[in-house]
């Protein structure tokens, strides 16, 4: 399920936005979630700039829109919150096909809505450009302290290797005609569960002995250079950079 | 002068902080080239050995020589970089998230860098016949070929002698095979620590037998696999229907 699912997330292409450092892309892509977060709620234009802009993003990497609009379905549970805040708001209230809303209780939930959906596109689109594996070079270059991206790269690593665990054991558990009903019957489970700890910790071990065999000292070895163009650095931030301007305009044309 | 043997262990003793002796008394050395199978059941000590050999562990008596170096701890780096371990488990072995940074850790460690480390990697994934494999995660292979990247890690080393730890274990017969054709093309001195006794037939000349912490016999495999009281004494056995008899032939 790991690999497919990490594999899934990244189409492969030869994009300009594939090609760009990931340090550049993950600065450039957090940077523009600020600018949209720091967007007035009331500027509905400034929000369909930042959609344009994220559509064209996506036309330039040749990704797919209609995968890209099913990736966001990740976010329904946050909409799903979103959604009650009219209907249990307080203050000035509106009707609206005959349901009493709240104004106050829309403002939150639209704002919720574009930023929300915006943050994940923009995520969205860095995933589908970025193999995990840059991206935690990314992180490291970005200064993520080396011990945070080898536990993030291990877990990328081992993911399946534990999921795989967890379905071999979860088959043994059915072959022996465990059918589980009631609360009562997940002792099997936290057993199982208590077992993968274990077996997890001891792999562990073998790891780091299979690593010290091959003279490993504490350190990763950095083994390529990745660093970004002052140009590559440009062209990547002038996005964040644009967004901030709008974002900026949004507020000066404020009523 | 004779160059140094590529292994010598001599009287090596160890036992577990937990007080549990798992040596006792080991010795035998190891010539250049040679190809020795290292057999015994489970609980025999071969693992305690194997992890002797490259410093992991210290014995408490006796020593451990490599190409001429004592194994100590000033000196671990190098005596890491002189034996390889290829363990069992390559899922345990393959931790980068690309097969050509995997086999590049090793020798990265050591300190090579830029083109040297490149050619290295390329030689190793070469050598196991992986090369197509390079920029692909080790979890998509397929179990063979992550056991033949596990061995390429250790080659991209260049060790003097190439320890394996069950090589065929879990492999399909096609699989087993291959490794087989990839081990007797190696121009490397191999000590195979295996249960598989007609693969160490096929691949080692020469066995070692270990049982309750020494070594019980060692000799030309086709021998020892046809003494059937040796083999009954040590927990050995060959699988059903190979002929012992017919092993003294050739």
């Amino acid at each position: 399920m790991g690999a497919s699912h990490s594999r899934a997330l990244y189409l492969p292409g030869t994009s300009p936005l594939h090609r760009a450092r990931p340090q550049c892309k993950l600065a450039a892509a957090f940077l523009f979630v600020l600018a949209v977060v720091a967007t007035p709620r009331e500027a509905f234009w400034a929000y369909g700039v930042y959609a344009l802009t994220l559509a064209v993003l996506a036309r330039v990497a040749g990704l797919p829109l209609p995968t890209l609009a099913r990736r966001l379905v990740l976010e329904l549970p946050f909409l799903l919150f979103a959604v009650f805040l009219p209907l249990v708001g307080q203050g000035e209230r509106v009707e609206i096909l005959g349901v009493s809303l709240a104004t106050e209780g829309l403002w939150a939930a639209w704002n919720i809505v574009a930023k929300g959906s915006l943050g994940v596109a923009t995520s969205v689109i860095l995933v589908a450009t970025t193999p995990v594996p840059e991206l935690l070079r990314g992180l490291e270059r970005l200064r993520l302290p080396a011990a945070l991206t080898s536990v993030a790269a291990f877990m990328v690593r081992y993911a399946d290797v534990i999921v795989d665990e967890v379905r071999r054991m979860r088959v043994a558990r059915i072959s022996r005609g465990y059918d589980p009903r009631w609360i009562w019957q997940a002792r099997a489970v936290a057993a199982s569960a208590g077992t993968l700890f274990i077996r997890s910790y001891e792999r562990g071990e073998r790891v780091y002995l299979a690593m010290v065999s091959r003279g490993y000292s504490g350190a990763m070895p950095v083994l390529q250079d990745l660093g970004a163009t002052r140009g590559q650095w440009l062209a990547a931030l002038s996005l964040p950079a644009a967004a901030a301007l709008v974002a900026a305009t949004a507020w000066g044309v404020r009523p | 002068m004779t160059a140094a043997p590529a292994l010598e262990v001599d009287g090596v003793a160890f036992a577990y902080p937990d007080g549990h002796q798992a040596l006792f008394g080991v010795s035998f050395r190891i010539e250049r080239g040679e190809r020795v199978a290292l057999l015994g059941p489970n609980g025999a000590g071969k693992t305690t050995l194997v992890l002797q050999l490259n410093g992991v562990l210290l014995p408490g008596a006796g020593r451990v020589v490599v190409a001429g170096l004592p194994v100590a701890t000033e000196h671990l780096k190098e005596i890491r970089r002189r034996v390889g371990i290829v363990f069992q488990d390559p899922d345990d072995q393959l931790f980068m998230p690309t097969v050509a940074e995997d086999v590049a850790f090793g020798p990265a460690n050591l300190g090579l860098r830029g083109p040297e480390l490149e050619t290295r990697v390329k030689g190793a994934l070469a050598a196991v016949g992986m090369e197509g494999h390079a920029d692909r995660p080790p979890h998509h292979l397929s179990f063979g070929q992550r056991r033949r990247v596990a061995v390429a890690t250790v080659l991209a080393m260049e060790p003097e002698i190439l320890v394996l730890d069950e090589p065929s274990s879990n492999l399909d017969p096609a699989s087993r095979r291959e490794l087989a054709e990839i081990l007797t093309g190696l121009d490397i001195t191999m000590l195979m620590v295996t249960h598989d006794l007609p693969y160490a037939l096929q691949l080692c000349p020469r066995a070692l037998v270990m049982n309750g912490g020494i070594i019980a016999a060692d000799g030309p495999t086709a021998e020892l696999l046809a003494d059937g009281d040796l083999l009954a004494a040590n927990r050995l056995e060959l699988p059903f229907g190979f002929d012992p008899a017919a092993l003294r032939a050739p």
